[in-house]
């Protein structure tokens, strides 16, 4: 069966239920999103951006859908709990794709949003019309149309102007059922002129089941706003997320992006940022750690379009057994972005000779005097220090353990809030190892 | 301690030792010297177990044991110590890291508890001190961004952390000016103890007026072509190579 005609009939046969759910700024964008989805559909290989994820694939079997929020009886803060207690955050809990729960323990700052999605949309229908789906361009990609087509719930974070929120938000996606599930997330961060905001996004399985996660999130960065976003990608290995990240950046915005993808089927990160007024950063780091049969694909659009900005994008990733992966960065300097300082990086390091990376990192530049580079490596370990380590009497495993974790290191050193830096040390630690690096509750079963 | 015997080394297919044979005893240091492309580096990489060589016949004996049986690691473990003529460097590896898990994995070998922060510390502080390495060490990655002359220290640094019994130490001295020279030098002849041994493997006989060798073996072309005590050093540096070639023949 076509997977296409399948979600449309899906999205046909449910239009009423789906809609009557969902607030009516959500329903506007629906048709458009019809359109271009029944005219797109699910990206394939032939798909310059998708050449070397097979989508497709994943995407096929039998998944159920919940189109209304999950009447779970448990409660979810009893059962989960974050292994990372000295981090204090306002917890977010996202149950299928549904808002479940904002842990309001501590008082956020004056004017400050943190609620479901589709909420917001009732409740603040002028500042959400502002920004919702104005960022994620449907007409680009089927699963941006499928995404919007579907979307009903997920999170909305507001930041007013001046407002710093000193701890992160976090928002913790779960999934949870008793068969394979079809879950479509939709996020929305808002950080007007001069705030700041650190949002850092867990992903956790509850169940052994194969889950589909189609996520968006929609970032607009404010005029000298900062926004650091974090995100741990840690699902099952029958699960398959695709995310897409839209961030649109106003004049002198800063924005960071670091996440680490641990386990998950396949994991597809596109990233697509704007940089749209004079003197925005756009820092983007990734680290994959991936064996078995997972694919971790990261796809990265920087667009300069104003002059004297900065971006920098570097993503590390080993590969082992038939793991494989993709790297695919771009960055656009338009016309008139002159001074623009663009540099881009992709090191890989394939620990089997199954083991496949493909990278391609690009530059498109219209502009003349600009300061742009891009590089990409795939190699093995380094066999020199391999033997140097080992001739101070540090075992075979230990040494490839210690460059390993050097490598990666480079990436977790750019997280900014320390405690989550050395859970997430610890993580990566035992990834490497082979260990199983899970948090409470998960349901992550190597192999 | 250590014996060569009839060693012949081949780096793909070319040989490059061509019959050593070399007896070191505890408490005794032996001078190596030898012009370029005599076999000195692929000597010292032979005794410490890299995989690129080929040993093709002869044998090495350490402490009773054959040698050429070990992984480099269990070498190490053993005491043995190669001072590298080229450090790596490791970027990401702090040299804490590094020293702790070298100090541990050899511990855990001779069915140690790994050793306690206080103890490792001071240990650092104390070792630091007697090599002469000012450098500070925290946050450093191994060898990255170091100078020539702070490589060499390193590795002596090492060498006073790991405590072996037979420390190799291959071309220490080049790269380094006569201060650091004096440095690393004034921290091999404290280490210098009657149950190990050190192997000094050189180009120039400077090295030579600040560590007194007892032995001092010439290289050539794959040979120890002449063995005799630390005066041959000096006569080497007067007449140069060539006349060890008119000897050889």
């Amino acid at each position: 069966m076509d997977i296409k005609q399948d979600l449309i009939s899906l999205f046909k046969q449910n239009t009423g239920v789906l809609e009557s759910g969902s607030g009516h700024i959500l329903n506007t964008y629906r048709e458009q999103a019809f359109r271009d989805f029944d005219r797109l559909g699910i990206p394939t290989v032939k798909n310059e951006a998708y050449k070397y994820t097979p989508l497709d694939k994943y995407m096929q079997g039998n998944y159920d859908v919940e189109l209304n929020a999950n009447p779970f009886k448990v409660d979810l803060q009893d059962i989960f709990k974050c292994d990372i207690p000295e981090l204090e955050t306002q917890v977010v809990l996202v149950l299928n794709g549904f808002f479940y729960s904002v842990n309001q323990a501590e008082q956020l700052p004056r004017g400050v949003i943190v609620c479901g999605l589709n909420e917001a949309s009732e409740r603040y229908p002028d500042l959400f019309n502002k920004h919702y789906a104005h960022y994620a361009d449907t007409s680009a990609d089927g699963l941006v149309a499928l995404n919007t087509l579907f979307a009903q719930d997920g999170v909305f974070i507001y930041v007013p102007k001046n407002t710093v929120v000193e701890k992160p938000i976090q928002i913790i996606n779960l999934s949870h059922s008793y068969k394979n599930l079809r879950i479509t997330r939709r996020n929305l961060v808002v950080a007007e002129e001069n705030s700041q905001v650190n949002v850092v996004v867990c992903d956790h399985t509850l169940c052994h089941q194969s889950y589909l996660a189609n996520s968006l999130t929609e970032i607009y960065a404010g005029k000298n706003s900062i926004i650091d976003y974090n995100r741990l990608q840690n699902e099952n290995n029958l699960s398959t997320q695709i995310n897409n990240l839209f961030v649109h950046q106003e004049e002198s915005s800063r924005f960071s992006e670091n996440s680490i993808s641990l386990h998950g089927g396949l994991i597809r990160n596109n990233i697509y940022a704007s940089l749209q007024g004079l003197h925005c950063e756009t820092n983007l780091y990734g680290l994959f750690l991936c064996d078995e049969k997972q694919h971790v694909a990261n796809y990265i659009l920087v667009d300069h379009a104003f002059p004297n900005c900065t971006s920098n994008q570097l993503f590390k990733g080993i590969l082992d057994h038939d793991a494989t992966g993709s790297f695919n960065g771009k960055i656009l300097v338009r016309k008139d972005a002159q001074k623009t300082l663009a540099y881009q990086k992709n090191n890989n390091i394939l620990l089997s000779s199954a083991a496949r990376m493909n990278t391609k990192p690009h530059l498109e530049i219209y502009a003349d005097d600009v300061k742009c580079s891009h590089g990409a490596t795939i190699g093995q370990l380094d066999m020199e220090a391999m033997f140097y380590l080992r001739s101070r009497g540090i075992g075979e495993k230990e040494a490839k353990h210690l460059l390993m974790y050097a490598f990666a290191n480079e990436i977790v050193g750019k997280i900014t809030i320390p405690v989550l830096k050395d859970r997430i040390i610890e993580l990566v630690d035992k990834r490497l190892r082979g260990e199983l690096s899970r948090c409470n509750n998960c349901d992550i079963r190597c192999a | 301690m250590l014996e060569i015997k009839d060693l012949h080394v081949s780096i793909d297919g070319r040989e490059i030792l061509k019959g050593i044979n070399l007896e070191v005893k505890a408490g005794e240091v032996h001078a190596i010297m030898g012009p370029n492309g005599s076999g000195k580096s692929t000597l010292a990489a032979a005794l410490a177990g890299k995989d690129s060589i080929e040993i093709t016949r002869g044998s090495i004996t350490y402490m009773g044991e054959n040698l050429l049986d070990m992984k480099p690691e269990d070498r190490a473990r053993k005491g043995l110590f190669l001072g590298f003529q080229y450090p790596v460097e490791i970027p990401g590896v702090s040299i804490v890291n590094f020293m702790k898990t070298a100090i541990n994995e050899q511990r855990k070998f001779r069915g140690l508890d790994p050793i306690s922060a206080s103890d490792f510390l001071k240990k650092m502080r104390d070792k630091k001190e007697l090599v002469g390495l000012t450098t500070n060490l925290a946050n450093r990655s191994v060898n990255e961004g170091f100078s020539g002359g702070e490589k060499k220290k390193n590795e002596i640094f090492q060498m006073a952390m790991l405590e072996p019994l037979l420390a190799i130490l291959d071309e220490t001295d080049s790269g380094l000016d006569i201060d650091a020279l004096k440095t690393v030098a004034n921290g091999v002849n404290k280490l210098r103890r009657k149950d190990n041994a050190t192997i000094v493997i050189t180009h120039y006989q400077r090295l030579l007026e600040h560590i007194i060798p007892d032995f001092v073996h010439v290289l050539y072309k794959g040979r120890i072509v002449k063995s005799s005590g630390k005066e041959l050093a000096l006569e080497l540096e007067e007449k140069g190579y060539e006349w060890m070639e008119l000897e050889a023949e």
